[in-house]
C-alpha cells in the first residue's frame, strides 16, 4: 500500500506542556487506520494536525513535519483552507448547522465557490447517497438538520465532509455520543468508504479499532507505542504496555 | 416506630415560619415597584388621554396648547433613529466580530474590553459634552440632526458591541469549526456559520439600545437640539428636535394645558418604547428555539 501521510518526529507543544512528542508514522491510503490508548495520551491532538485545526488554539507549538503526498503542510506553499478541504474532519458530537439538510450539505461546496443548483443537488445526492442516509432524507431535504436523530445527523456531518471531495477523512470519537445501532451503522459506513477515501479514527473503543482498521497505532502520554496491522497488535502485541492496555489492565 | 415520625417538630414549626415571613417580605418588595409604576402610569393617563388625539401628530410647537402638537418631534425621533441606526449596527457589530471572532485574547483587547464595558454605564451628559465638542464644534456639522444623531450613535455604541459580542459568545465554538474544517476562511465562517445563528441576539441587543436612545435628552439639549421647531427637517444639516425634548420644554411651563400635552407625548413615548421592547422579546423567543 502507497503512503500517503508520512509524520516524521512530530511534537506538539500547548504553551509548555509537551502534547505529542516526537511522533513518527506513516499512514497508507485507502485503509483506515486507527488511533487508541488512554483518554488524554494526545490521539485527537495528533489527528488535528492533520488538517492543521491546533492552528486555532492559541499557544501551540509545533515542531517536526506532516507530509502528505510529498508535501510538508505546515510549509509555506500549503495555504490552510486547501489543506482542510482536502483533509475533512467529522467531530466527537454530531455538529450540524442550524440549517437545513440540503444547506449543510451544500455549505462546503458553496464556499468552494460553486454556485450552480444543478450542481449543488448532483453534491448533495451524491454525498448522502455516500453516507447511507439519501433513503432516509430525500424527501425532507428542506427540514432542519436537527430534526434528525443524533446517528442520522452524524452521518450528515459524513455526508458533510464528503461534499467538498476530499482524499482524507478524519473522525474523532465519532461515534462516542452514539447509541450502538447508529455506532455499528457508522462502522459499515466506513468500511464501505475506505475504498475511496483514506480513513483515520481515534477511537475509544478497542473493540471498534479491532473491528473496522487495518492499522492501529497505540499512544501513551504522547508517544507512540506501537504501530502495527490491526490483526498483529491485538493478537501479537510486541510492546508489554500494548499488552497490558488491551488485555484491560488499565486504561 | 415510623421513620417519618421521629423529626424535630419544633425545628421544623420554626423553619416554615420564617419560609413563611420571608415569602410576605418578597412580595412586598415586589408590590413597592408595582404599585409605584401603576400609580406613575394612571397619573400620566389622567393628564394625558384627553390630550391623545391627531392633532398632537398633525400640529407643530405653539405658544397656545391648543394648538400645540408633536409633528416636528415625533418626525426628528423618527429621522434620528433612521440615521443612527444604520451607522451604530455597522461600527458596533463590526467591532463585535473583530473582539470575538478576529483578535487574539491579549492586554490589549482586555483593556479595550474593560474600556467597552465601562463606557457602557458612563453618564449620557457626557456623551453630550463628546458631541458638542467633536460633531458640532470639530467637524462644524453644528446643531444639526446629523450631529444628533452622531453624538446618539456614541452613546448607543458600547451597548451595542456588548450585546452583540454576548451574542457571538453564545455560538457553540462546534459550529465554528465545522466549518473550518470545511475549508472556510475566517470571514465565510463568521458570514455563513456564526453570525446567522447570532443575528437575532445582535437584533435584541440593538432594539433594546435605539429604544434607550429614543427616550434619551440630556445628550441632545447638551449639543443645542432646539425646543422650538416649528417645521420639518430638510435634511441633515437641518436643526431638528425630539419627543423627549419637546416633552422636557412642555413640562417645563407654567400652564396646566402645557403638562397634559407632556403627559400625552410621555404616553406615545411609553408606547413606542413597549412596541420595541416587546419586538426584543419575540425575537429572544425565536433565538432560543433555534439554539
Ligand atoms: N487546547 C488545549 N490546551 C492545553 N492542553 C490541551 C489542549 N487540548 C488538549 N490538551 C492536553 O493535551 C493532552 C492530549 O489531549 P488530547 O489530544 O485531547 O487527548 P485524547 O484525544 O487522547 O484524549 C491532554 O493532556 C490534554 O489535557
Ligand atoms: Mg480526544
Amino acid at each position: 500500500m502507497n503512503t500517503l501521510i508520512d509524520i516524521k518526529k512530530l511534537n506538539l507543544y500547548y504553551g509548555t506542556y509537551h502534547a505529542l512528542k516526537d511522533v513518527s508514522l506513516t499512514i497508507p491510503e485507502k485503509a483506515v487506520t486507527a488511533f487508541i490508548g488512554p483518554s488524554g495520551c494526545g490521539k485527537s491532538t495528533l489527528l488535528r494536525t492533520l488538517n492543521r485545526m491546533n492552528d486555532m488554539i492559541a499557544g501551540t507549538k509545533i515542531v517536526g513535519s506532516v507530509e502528505i503526498t510529498g508535501t510538508d503542510i505546515y510549509s509555506n506553499e500549503v495555504d490552510v483552507e486547501t489543506l482542510r478541504k482536502k483533509v475533512g474532519m467529522v467531530f466527537q458530537q454530531p455538529n450540524p448547522f442550524p440549517k437545513s439538510i440540503y444547506d449543510n450539505i451544500a455549505y462546503g461546496p458553496r464556499l468552494h465557490g460553486i454556485r450552480s443548483k444543478q450542481k449543488l443537488d448532483e453534491i448533495v445526492e451524491q454525498s448522502l447517497r455516500q453516507s447511507v442516509l439519501w433513503d432516509e432524507v430525500k424527501d425532507y431535504l428542506k427540514r432542519s438538520a436537527f430534526s434528525l436523530s443524533g446517528g442520522q445527523q452524524q452521518r450528515l456531518c459524513i455526508a458533510r465532509a464528503l461534499a467538498v471531495n476530499p482524499d482524507i477523512l478524519l473522525m474523532d470519537e465519532a461515534t462516542s455520543a452514539l447509541d450502538p445501532i447508529s455506532t455499528l451503522k457508522i462502522e459499515e459506513l466506513v468500511q464501505e468508504l475506505k475504498d475511496r477515501y483514506t480513513i483515520v479514527m481515534v477511537t475509544h473503543n478497542m473493540h471498534q479499532a479491532a473491528r473496522v482498521s487495518d492499522q492501529t497505532v497505540f499512544f501513551l502520554n504522547g508517544e507512540v507505542v506501537e504501530f502495527s496491522q490491526t490483526e498483529q497488535l491485538f493478537s501479537n502485541p510486541t510492546d508489554q504496555r500494548t499488552e497490558d492496555y488491551i488485555t484491560g489492565r488499565f486504561g | 416506630m415510623s421513620i417519618l415520625q421521629d423529626a424535630n417538630r419544633e425545628q421544623i414549626s420554626r423553619r416554615r415560619k420564617i419560609d413563611w415571613i420571608l415569602h410576605i417580605l418578597f412580595i412586598a418588595a415586589t408590590a413597592v415597584g408595582i404599585l409605584a409604576l401603576m400609580a406613575l402610569l394612571v397619573n400620566i393617563m389622567m393628564d394625558g388621554l384627553s390630550r391623545l388625539s391627531p392633532d398632537l401628530f398633525t400640529n407643530y410647537p405653539s405658544r397656545m396648547a391648543s394648538k400645540a402638537g408633536l409633528k416636528s418631534a415625533i418626525v426628528g425621533s423618527i429621522y434620528m433613529v433612521l440615521i443612527m441606526t444604520p451607522i451604530s449596527f455597522i461600527l458596533g457589530v463590526g467591532a463585535a466580530i473583530y473582539l470575538e471572532e478576529y483578535a487574539n485574547k491579549n492586554w490589549l483587547t482586555r483593556l479595550i474590553q474593560l474600556n467597552i464595558s465601562t463606557l457602557a454605564g458612563v453618564p449620557s451628559i457626557v456623551y453630550g459634552i463628546l458631541g458638542l465638542t467633536i460633531f458640532v464644534r470639530g467637524m462644524h456639522l453644528e446643531r444639526s440632526l446629523l450631529s444628533g444623531a452622531l453624538t446618539m450613535t456614541l452613546l448607543v455604541l458600547p451597548i451595542i458591541i456588548v450585546s452583540a459580542q454576548e451574542a457571538l459568545r453564545a455560538v457553540p465554538r462546534q459550529r465554528r469549526d465545522a466549518s473550518f474544517a470545511l475549508g472556510a476562511t475566517r470571514w465565510q465562517t463568521v458570514s455563513g456559520s456564526v453570525l446567522p445563528s447570532a443575528m437575532p441576539g445582535i437584533m435584541t441587543g440593538v432594539i433594546l439600545a435605539l429604544s434607550r436612545a429614543i427616550g434619551e435628552t440630556a445628550p441632545l439639549v447638551m449639543i443645542g437640539a432646539l425646543t422650538f421647531v416649528a417645521f420639518l427637517p430638510n435634511g441633515i444639516m437641518d436643526s431638528f428636535t425630539v419627543m423627549p425634548i419637546q416633552i422636557f420644554n412642555w413640562i417645563s411651563r407654567p400652564q396646566e394645558a402645557f403638562h397634559e400635552l407632556a403627559a400625552a407625548g410621555i404616553i406615545l413615548l411609553l408606547g413606542l418604547l413597549l412596541i420595541m421592547n416587546f419586538a426584543a422579546i419575540l425575537l429572544r423567543n425565536k433565538y432560543s428555539k433555534n439554539l
